[in-house]
């Protein structure tokens, strides 16, 4: 499993040097073209931030107060004989209905755990696979105008738990 | 529904901090985490434009619109009821090129327009078709390969290694696709013959 930490190392590199070696093969103004993309990134990111301090505090006052504590003591007894830590028990379920919420309990356990223990490690993988079930689609069949999803539900649940059991078992190779 | 979820977080945060003598450590809490908020995002601020500006250097060469053609036949098999060379066909791939290379606010306006067409080949029904299913599934089980947001996060809160997930992430995403792309091949034979 070492390749995957290697995979890890050079992804990022990896993917710089293909699009601008390409590019710059290509004789394309690159590093134009870069700066017209980063204003897109700000306009992104100031536009979550809105979202994240209304949720960032709302989570923070449920750290604060003791709800989230009191609701791993009572997830507890469900979850100890599937292998999964109660902590991150909320974040999967939360994710299923709204990306930003989620993200805020992730900092909150990276604030806790920190990153890279073994729930800060487990809970960036699991948030990594896993898409908003609800939300999606909510507003994609609103859209298409469907009222009868069939399967779609059952389709998205099965993909997300698969997800959620593979980040458990991958972390026994970190 | 995120309105009553935000609501019951607060009230219930404050009723229970309350209860149990919390309080002072709430207040606290309140204002230092909007400040935490605005740090975080200055930290992404950077990791994400980065991002998006080496994506726009991507389109621009015409790598986005390549990759886009190199999943046509991958469609062909994911939807076989969608009329060979239909514009949603189109749709489709930049929504999921978009989504793999973690653009996902890019992706969104063009899934959309996907099931817009989509709703016009199911002729309008309320009914979803096994199409708008396999789609909404797949985007559900999440494609995007580098996870250049929980990258920005780790960072921030300075982890040793923040991109010592990245394979692990993109192992995991593949798998729960895998499966979401099974169960949609399968389901779409069952409900058929039902």
């Amino acid at each position: 499993m070492k390749f995957l930490l290697y995979v890890s190392d050079y992804m990022i590199p990896f993917v710089f040097f293909i699009v601008i070696g390409y590019g710059i093969l290509c004789k394309a103004p690159v590093y134009d073209e870069f700066v017209k993309g980063a204003k897109d990134g700000l306009k992104v990111v100031i536009g979550i931030l809105p979202t994240l301090i209304g949720l960032m505090v709302a989570i923070g006052v449920l750290r604060a107060s003791g709800v989230l504590d009191a609701l791993s003591v009572a997830i507890e007894p469900f979850v100890a004989k599937l292998m999964f830590p109660a902590q991150l028990v909320p974040l999967v379920i939360i994710k299923m209905f709204s990306s930003s919420a989620a993200t805020s309990l992730l900092l909150d356990i990276f604030k806790q755990y920190g990153p890279d223990s073994y729930y800060g490690m487990l809970a960036s993988i699991i948030m990594s696979c896993t898409e908003t079930i609800f939300y999606t689609m909510s507003v994609y069949f609103m859209v298409a105008g469907v009222k009868k999803t069939r399967y779609t539900l059952a389709g998205a649940l099965v993909a997300t738990f698969a997800g959620v059991v593979a980040s458990v078992f991958i972390m026994r190779f970190i | 529904m995120l309105n009553y979820l935000w609501a019951f977080m607060i009230l219930g945060g404050i009723i229970y901090g309350t209860l149990t003598g919390n309080i002072a450590s709430v207040t606290t809490v309140t204002l230092d985490s909007s400040k935490e908020a605005v740090t975080l995002c200055i930290t992404m601020l950077g990791i994400m434009s980065l991002w998006t500006g080496l994506m726009q250097v991507a389109k621009a060469v015409g790598i986005i619109d390549r990759l886009t053609k190199l999943l046509r036949p991958v469609l062909k098999l994911l939807f076989p009821d969608i009329p060979k060379g239909h514009v949603v066909n189109e749709y489709i791939a930049s929504n999921m090129i978009a989504n793999l290379l973690g653009l996902g606010w890019a992706a969104t306006p063009m899934g959309l327009k996907a099931m817009g067409e989509l709703k016009k080949l199911n002729h309008d029904s309320d009914i979803a078709s096994s199409d708008m299913c396999t789609f909404l599934i797949i985007n559900i089980s999440s494609l995007q390969l580098i996870p250049v947001n929980i990258i920005a996060y780790r960072t921030q809160y300075q982890s040793v290694n923040p991109t010592q997930i990245l394979g692990a992430a993109i192992v995991t995403t593949c798998f729960s696709t895998m499966v979401g792309v099974v169960f949609s091949i399968i389901a779409r034979k069952v409900s058929r013959k039902g």
